[in-house]
């Protein structure tokens, strides 16, 4: 029997701490059944190189039991070398993501120049973090990855949605990061060029179609340089060997 | 006849808690060599013990159990590699870094443990089977496999193993592949840590190479191979 101060019950996700809703089967006998949050199977990876950031994310738009879309991009475009990736509650996260991407392109029309990568990571934690503190809080978690364009530095921040922002040379959300981390631990060096980052991704990929029960879809890839961002044609039809 | 009754009939709780003798000679009696209990060096023991209980959702098992671990164990083409970590949890609080997960049950047979829900791995060369690998857990599944890794650090050692394993590997190859997974399990699961146990299972029976502390193994691993480049070595 539940102590009257434990109402409601409140539940946490085991892997993002984020309270869930859930869903009783016998309302009398309490008896609960934990549905992993749809942000947690959501992968969401960033890797730096040498002169370069690549994004990767999933392409299927998830609602309850359905792949509404097997295209979905769940990135935008902040400047010409930001690039944001997002995953999160439906709704909140292109809410979120397309009012970041406003203010992004207006401080560009304002000051002609851009906010460099390491800036636009501070101006987004600091609305995460004061929607966090609102009534209505945004639940997304993020990826920004840039190159700086004065310095031409690659770079990666990662943001979560207590808006926790922590620089990183690789990174990874959801429950990606439990296969993902120790891959990029030993395979990662910061000086790696395009093609070694994109084996990188291969080996990562790989390892989620082969151990996570979720079709993700496979990922939408996009790269930025100090030439740009573009997308990269990127092959996951192959169906992965198990041990 | 009427002090014999007296004798049976004295009132039901008449030496109920200590009498003056009693409570004297509890004054007076010498302090044994220590007051001191050995408590966990933490703030408000009681508060811990009451975290680590676990007597409301099941009463026989009052010590709520420890999951946090890693373990691993796969069949290649010179036998089977079983590496483990060393560490101990109870709720946040780290019990042991010396636990010896794995277990020789016989020349020819090891076993290995992770925690006490999760599941086991029995690893052996039988004449009859050959090297046979067996993953066993407490809600009575048997598997057969070439691969398994259990614990909360699994998926850590899942993603190095997997992304290296194959059948033809050498003995040598093996050994460092399933050192490397356990490390990398160390280092991303705050549950598992401490040491480093490995075993390679042969036809003519185990040999153990060693119980080796990961400190000085992660930072080997990162300076000589610039692995674990998120990581940073210098103070400033």
């Amino acid at each position: 029997m539940l102590e009257a101060r434990e109402f409601p019950p409140i539940f946490l996700c085991p892997v993002c701490k984020a309270p869930q809703l859930i869903t009783s089967k016998y309302a009398s006998t309490f008896l609960f059944i934990y549905q992993p949050p749809k942000s947690c199977q959501e992968v969401l990876l960033g890797i730096t190189g040498k002169d370069f950031t690549l994004i990767a994310a999933s392409k299927a738009a998830m609602r309850g039991a359905t792949i509404l879309k097997a295209s979905d991009d769940k990135t935008r475009q902040l400047n010409k070398h930001t690039l944001m990736a997002f995953s999160g509650e439906a709704g909140d996260t292109v809410q979120f993501a397309e009012y970041i991407q406003a203010n992004a392109q207006l401080y560009s029309m304002r000051n002609e120049a851009d906010l460099s990568p390491s800036a636009m990571a501070n101006f987004v934690r600091r609305e995460l973090a004061s929607s966090l503190r609102s009534r209505k809080p945004y639940m997304v978690n993020l990826l920004l990855g840039g190159v700086d364009p004065i310095t031409d530095k690659p770079s990666l921040h990662w943001l979560d949605y207590l808006a926790a922002l922590a620089p990183v040379p690789y990174a990874a959300h959801g429950y990606a990061q439990y296969y993902c981390l120790s891959i990029l631990d030993k395979h990662h060096q910061p000086d790696i060029d395009l093609e070694r980052g994109l084996e990188l991704l291969r080996l990562c990929t790989d390892e989620l179609k082969r151990r996570l029960p979720i079709d993700f879809k496979g990922v939408l890839v996009k790269v930025v340089t100090k030439d740009g961002i573009r997308e990269i044609d990127y092959d996951d039809s192959k169906q992965v060997q198990s041990a | 006849m009427d002090t014999l009754v007296a004798q049976y009939s004295r009132p039901l709780f008449e030496n109920e808690g200590s009498s003056q003798e009693e409570q004297l000679e509890l004054i007076q009696t010498l302090p044994p060599l220590s007051l001191k209990f050995a408590l966990p060096p933490i703030a408000q023991p009681s508060a811990f013990l009451r975290a680590t209980t676990d007597d409301h959702s099941n009463p026989d098992c009052p010590i709520k159990i420890a999951h946090g671990t890693t373990t691993l164990a796969f069949r290649f083409k010179g036998g089977i590699i079983v590496a483990t970590d060393s560490r101990a949890t109870a709720g946040n609080w780290i019990a042991s870094q010396t636990v010896k997960k794995v277990i020789e049950i016989n020349n020819c047979l090891l076993g290995t443990m992770a925690g006490g829900a999760a599941g086991t791995m029995c690893a052996g060369v039988t004449p009859q089977e050959g090297p046979a690998l067996y993953y066993i857990d407490s809600d009575g599944t048997r598997l057969a496999g070439n691969l398994f890794c259990v614990g909360s650090g699994q998926t850590f050692a899942y993603g190095v193993l997997d992304a290296e394993y194959s059948y033809d590997l050498e003995d040598e190859a093996a050994l460092e592949l399933g050192r490397r997974s356990i490390l990398a399990a160390t280092h991303r699961d705050a549950y598992s840590g401490g040491f480093i146990n490995l075993y390679h299972v042969k036809e003519d029976g185990w040999v153990k190479h060693g119980f080796s502390d990961t400190n000085p193994i992660f930072w080997k691993t990162k300076l000589d191979k610039g692995e674990f480049s998120n990581v940073t070595s210098e103070l400033d």
